[in-house]
C-alpha cells in the first residue's frame, strides 16, 4: 500500500487487509500443525487465540509460568493510588476454553534446528512454528549498584505486580517533604511515554497529598515521546512538584547506592526519600537462548511476517522485537500478534505473507481525569517498518479540559478492548 | 553563555591517576542542517578543548562538525603537585570559555 493514508482510513484499511488476505477460513481447518507461543502477555495471548481461531485443527500451546497476567498499561494509576492492582489481573481461562493448551511452565531453552522448546518442568515440546513474545528483561548489569536485590529497596515498577505495589506503598508512607527521584534509561525501552505518565501522576499525588514534596526526573535522554504535551501539562499543573533534568543537564544516572537511596550522575549525587529506578532493558532471556537476539539485545525480524531474520520458523513479536519506529507497547504487541498469526497461516498454506498497514496509539494520563495521545501509522511493505508520512499525530496543544477528559475516557475504552482481544 | 560542568577530585595522592570529566552546553551546529524555510543554519562549533595543569597542557581535543551537542569528555591525568586545573574551550570565532578547579596533592 502506498501513497497518502488518512488517519481515519487506517483502521478500516487494516481490517480490510486482514479479511482479504484470508479468504477461505474453512480450508485452514484441515491444516494439522504444532504451534508453540512463548509468553502470555498482550502479544503472546493474542497470537495464541488468533492462531487457534484461524487454524482450528492446529495444536496451539501457550507457555507461560504465571497463573494470571498482570497488565502494565494503567499500572501508573495503581502506583499513585488511583486504581486497584486487582484491575490489572487477567486470566487465561478463555484461551483454554477456546482450545489453546496453556502450559503453566517456563521455557528455558529453544533448539532452532531440532525445533524444540525445553521447559523448566522437564518437558520438551516440538513445534513447526514458534512465536516468541517474551517481553523485556531488566538489565541488571547496566547500572552500577542496581540488581534484583537492591530493586527491593529502589523499586523499578516496570513490570506490573509486586514492584508496582512496592512503589505505591513507598510513596504512601513517605513523609510530606520527601524528595522522589525517578531515573529514565536511554531508548529503546518498554513504553516510551510511560516514565512521563508516571511522573505526571506522581506529581499529582504529591501536589494533592504531600504538597511539600517534589519529584525529580533524571533522564538519560534530551527528548521524549509527547514531550511538548507533557511539558505543557507540567508547567500548568505541577510547576512546584516536578523537575525534569535532561541528559545535557547532567540527568544521566550511572550508579546507585541502595543503602542511602542515592543516585549518581556524571557530576552530582542526589539522595531521595523514594527512588524509582527504571533500568535499561533487553529482550527476554529466552530470545537469547533461541538465538534470535542480536548484539543490541533485541530481535531483528522481517516486518511482514515477524519471522526472525536470524533463525527460521521462529517469529518474534511485541517488546522483544526490533520494530522501530513502532514503539514497545501493548497496542503494538497486540497488532503484531494478529499480523504474525495471519502470516503464519499464509505460510502454512503455501501462500506468501502480504504487506499491510500498521498503527499504534499510546495514551498517557497527565492527571487523574486527563490524557494525551500519540498515534503512529506504519507500513511494512519492504520488510521493515517505516512511518507513513502525514498519518497519525498528537493530541492538540492548549486543549480544553474536556478534550483531555475525552481522551482519558478513550484510554479506558482502549484498555477494555485490548485486554478483551488478548484474554477474552 | 555556555554552561560548564566539571567533575574532578579536590585531593589526590602524589602519582595517583585521577579521572576528570568536563561538559559544556553548546549546540555544536554542524552547518549542514537547514531550517524550516530551507535556509542553511550557519556552522557554530567549538573547535578545541584543553586541560591545563598549572599552565601545562595535559589533555587536548579537536572538535569537528560531527561532534554532538553538549560535548562531554572523560579523561585521566596523573596528580603530581598541588595546583590548578584549567578546562578551556575555544570557539571557531576565537571566543574562549574556561573554568578552574583547585587540586591539593599529598
Amino acid at each position: 500500500m502506498g501513497g497518502w493514508i488518512g488517519r481515519r482510513g487506517v483502521l478500516a484499511g487494516m481490517s480490510a487487509a486482514a479479511v482479504s488476505s484470508l479468504a477461505a477460513p474453512e480450508a485452514f481447518a484441515q491444516i494439522r500443525t504444532r504451534l508453540v507461543v512463548i509468553g502470555g502477555g498482550f502479544g503472546g495471548a493474542t497470537a495464541a487465540r488468533r492462531l487457534k481461531a484461524l487454524l482450528p485443527g492446529a495444536d496451539v500451546t501457550l507457555i507461560e509460568p504465571n497463573a494470571t497476567y498482570m497488565a502494565c498499561p494503567f499500572s501508573n494509576l495503581v502506583v499513585t493510588g488511583l486504581r486497584d492492582l486487582g484491575a490489572q489481573i487477567f486470566s487465561y481461562a478463555e484461551l483454554s476454553k477456546e482450545g489453546v493448551t496453556v502450559a503453566r511452565d517456563r521455557a528455558i531453552d529453544v533448539d532452532a534446528v531440532a525445533r524444540t522448546v525445553v521447559l523448566e518442568g522437564g518437558a520438551t515440546l516440538s513445534y513447526d512454528r514458534l512465536v516468541l513474545s517474551p517481553g523485556v528483561d531488566l538489565r541488571w548489569d547496566a547500572l552500577e549498584g542496581y540488581d534484583e536485590t537492591t530493586a527491593r529497596r529502589l523499586p523499578h515498577a516496570w513490570k506490573a505486580g509486586a514492584q508496582t505495589a512496592l512503589l505505591r506503598d513507598q510513596l504512601a508512607s513517605m513523609e510530606n517533604g520527601g524528595l522522589v527521584v525517578m531515573t529514565v534509561p536511554p531508548a529503546p525501552y518498554r513504553c516510551p511515554p510511560g516514565p512521563y505518565e508516571r511522573a505526571s501522576l506522581i506529581a499529582h499525588y504529591l501536589k494533592t497529598q504531600k504538597p511539600r514534596s517534589k519529584l525529580l526526573i533524571l533522564d538519560a535522554k534530551d527528548n521524549f515521546s509527547k514531550m511538548p504535551l507533557f511539558m505543557e501539562a507540567w508547567a500548568e499543573l505541577y510547576p512546584d512538584h516536578l523537575e525534569w533534568r535532561s541528559a545535557s543537564e547532567d540527568g544521566r544516572v550511572s550508579a546507585v547506592s541502595a543503602a542511602d537511596r542515592t543516585v549518581f550522575t556524571d557530576f552530582e549525587s542526589v539522595q531521595g526519600a523514594v527512588v524509582n529506578i527504571i533500568p535499561p532493558q533487553r529482550a527476554g532471556e529466552i530470545a537469547v537462548r533461541a538465538g534470535v537476539a542480536d548484539a543490541t539485545g533485541w530481535c531483528p525480524v522481517n516486518a511482514i511476517s515477524f519471522e526472525s531474520t536470524l533463525q527460521p520458523n521462529i517469529h518474534v513479536i511485541g517488546d522483544a522485537s526490533i520494530a522501530a519506529p513502532m514503539p514497545k507497547s501493548a497496542f503494538a504487541a497486540n497488532l503484531q500478534a494478529k499480523i504474525c498469526a495471519i502470516a503464519i497461516v499464509r505460510m502454512l498454506s503455501g501462500q506468501t505473507p502480504q504487506p499491510t498497514v500498521l498503527a499504534n496509539t499510546c495514551y498517557s494520563y497527565t492527571g487523574p481525569d486527563a490524557a494525551v495521545s500519540i498515534t503512529g501509522v506504519y507500513t511494512n511493505e519492504d520488510g521493515s517498518l517505516s512511518s507513513v508520512p502525514s498519518a497519525g499525530g498528537l493530541s492538540p496543544l492548549a486543549a480544553t479540559d474536556s478534550v483531555r477528559a475525552a481522551e482519558a475516557a478513550q484510554a479506558e475504552g482502549w484498555f477494555s478492548a485490548v485486554t478483551a482481544e488478548a484474554f477474552g | 553563555m555556555a554552561r560548564i560542568r566539571i567533575a574532578a577530585p579536590d585531593t589526590a595522592e602524589p602519582g595517583e591517576i585521577i579521572e576528570l570529566k568536563a561538559l559544556i552546553q553548546h549546540p555544536m551546529e554542524s552547518g549542514f542542517r537547514r531550517g524550516s524555510r530551507g535556509e542553511v543554519i550557519p556552522r557554530d562549533i567549538i573547535t578545541t578543548f584543553e586541560c591545563l595543569y598549572d599552565g601545562e597542557v595535559v589533555f587536548e581535543a579537536e572538535f569537528f562538525p560531527a561532534v554532538s551537542a553538549n560535548p562531554f569528555l572523560t579523561f585521566h591525568t596523573k596528580a603530581t603537585q598541588t595546583g590548578t586545573l584549567e578546562f578551556r574551550w575555544t570557539h571557531q570565532d576565537g571566543e574562549i570559555w574556561s573554568q578552574t578547579h583547585a587540586l591539593t596533592v599529598g
